[in-house]
């Protein structure tokens, strides 16, 4: 009988020492946490997708309280909402968030391009990517395994036709899809432009008329129709630079190809540009 | 007690007796944190940490407080209840003085708290080591090593089967095996694979 009680009272008080020695280094030892931090963190939307360059929303809170200097207005899910809260809790001016989708520069559906092997291998584009650069007959457009759906956190883009799409009224402009697709071919445009290049291809016209019908073929008819100069013709390839472009629809109206797609440009508009 | 016995300790307990492949403690943390290569070292360092930590306390415990009070049977008890507060005091101290530290190590030590692995080599350090009663300072030292050696050991088996494990995931298997009945057919082939140590150290060393 004796025994058990020893070790009762013996276990009891090394319990009561630990436990003593635990509370007392806790209260000595207790790291005070900026209480601004938490505060912060909940005007982020914890979607994590890492857009303002930090990791995950915690690391983005966290520098955001650390470093005064730091834009408030980073976050592209949480747009000028986050930035608003943020800029309340921290007493900081918020700056404008231009609002971010993704957009798949490739126009290759199967009627204008066309496949160049019978590809059986692992379900992903950065495998397909290895054998030849890729299964479509254009080594630059999208390979269409859907590398870029399957980082996506918001379940914004879909396979339809060999092609991957992207929904914007889903997308949050993170950019993973962007960052993963091993050709490229996905770009981080401002929601509100005006057009956009539907094709990716840098080879020469000849070349890319061959692999597909809709590509950029580079003739440069839409730079020099352009008059505010937003469209440049760089390595046989359209691109447009959004804060010149004006959304007169002209280079729409010249382009052979097919490959410059009109989004926020209302029929009238274009009418009137003839 | 030379240089050579040191060495010795540490290859057995690498190679020979290794915790997760060979004395299967500590599977939990094998199987569910061997996803991804830098988490399982994370891990691991952790673990070899709290692993020559843990011993360093208890083998004293063992030594000056339940053995002469012939109260060795309370062993498990008190080696659990010491090592989850040590483990907490540690991530308090670490959090406190070396916050780089405790951001890499951080997240793992509340999962090693009590973890198999460690008690059992704390256990099998005070039942092999304290042999010789008198002598607590060679001995104490063989068990550091031994305990230093056990954590190379469970770096090494988390560091092989991440490998392993990031190889089977990109695998066409059949579709029965998917997933988790694959993983342990391979950790079964690793640890098949490791019983070809046996007798190493005898015949290297011995």
């Amino acid at each position: 009988m004796t025994g058990i009680i020893i070790a009762v009272v013996a276990v009891t008080v090394i319990g009561l020492i630990c436990g003593a020695g635990l509370s007392v280094a806790s209260k000595f030892m207790a790291v005070e946490v900026d209480e601004r931090i938490p505060k912060v963190r909940e005007c982020l939307p914890g979607a994590n997708c890492g857009a303002c360059g930090f990791a995950g929303c915690d690391g983005y809170a966290k520098a955001l309280v650390e470093d005064p200097d730091l834009s408030v207005s980073l976050c592209v899910p949480g747009g000028a909402t986050a930035a608003a809260n943020i800029g309340e809790v921290l007493g900081r001016a918020a700056g404008d968030v231009e609002q971010m989708v993704a957009e798949v520069r490739c126009s290759g559906t199967c009627e204008a391009t066309s496949v160049k092997m019978d590809y059986n291998g692992l379900d992903s584009c950065a495998a397909a990517k290895l054998l030849f650069g890729g299964t479509g007959a254009c080594v630059y457009g999208c390979i269409g395994l859907g590398d870029c759906a399957k980082v996506c956190p918001v379940n914004a883009i879909h396979i339809g036709g060999n092609l991957a799409r992207v929904d914007t009224s889903v997308c949050i402009g993170c950019g993973k899809c962007a960052k993963t697709c091993p050709n490229g071919v996905i770009a981080i445009r401002p929601a509100n432009a005006h057009m956009v290049v539907d094709c990716n291809s840098r080879q020469k016209g000849a070349g890319t008329r061959k692999a597909c019908k809709a590509g950029c073929i580079g003739c440069h008819l839409c730079e020099k129709n352009c008059h505010t100069g937003a469209i440049t013709v760089t390595d046989n390839l359209a691109s447009i630079d959004y804060a010149k472009c004006d959304g007169c629809g002209k280079c729409i109206e010249v382009c052979k190809a097919g490959c410059l797609v009109a989004l926020n440009i209302s029929a009238a508009e274009v009418v009137n540009a003839e | 007690m030379g240089i050579k016995a040191l060495i010795a300790i540490v290859m057995a307990a690498v190679l020979v007796n290794n915790y997760v492949l060979q004395q299967f403690l500590g599977i939990c943390p094998f199987l569910g944190v061997s996803k991804k290569l830098d988490q399982a070292a994370g891990m691991s360092v952790a673990v070899i940490f709290v692993m020559v930590l843990a011993t360093a306390v208890t083998y004293p415990i063992q030594y000056f407080l339940l053995n002469p009070n012939g109260m060795g049977y309370l062993q498990t008890i008190v080696f659990i209840l010491v090592i989850a507060a040590l483990v907490q005091l540690v991530e308090i101290i670490l959090k406190k003085y070396i916050p780089a530290l405790h951001a890499s190590l951080g997240v793992y030590l509340p999962l090693i708290t009590t973890n198999c692995a460690v008690l059992g080599v704390c256990i099998s350090n005070v039942d092999s080591y304290m042999l010789e009663k008198a002598a607590f300072g060679p001995s104490f030292v063989q068990a550091l090593f031994n305990a230093a050696g056990s954590g190379l050991g469970f770096l090494l088996a988390m560091v092989l089967f991440a490998g392993v494990r990031s190889r089977v995931d990109k695998c066409d298997c059949p579709e029965s095996f998917k997933g988790m009945p694959i993983t342990l057919i391979s950790a079964a082939i690793l640890s098949v694979s490791f019983m070809g140590f046996a007798g190493l150290v005898e015949n290297l060393l011995g």
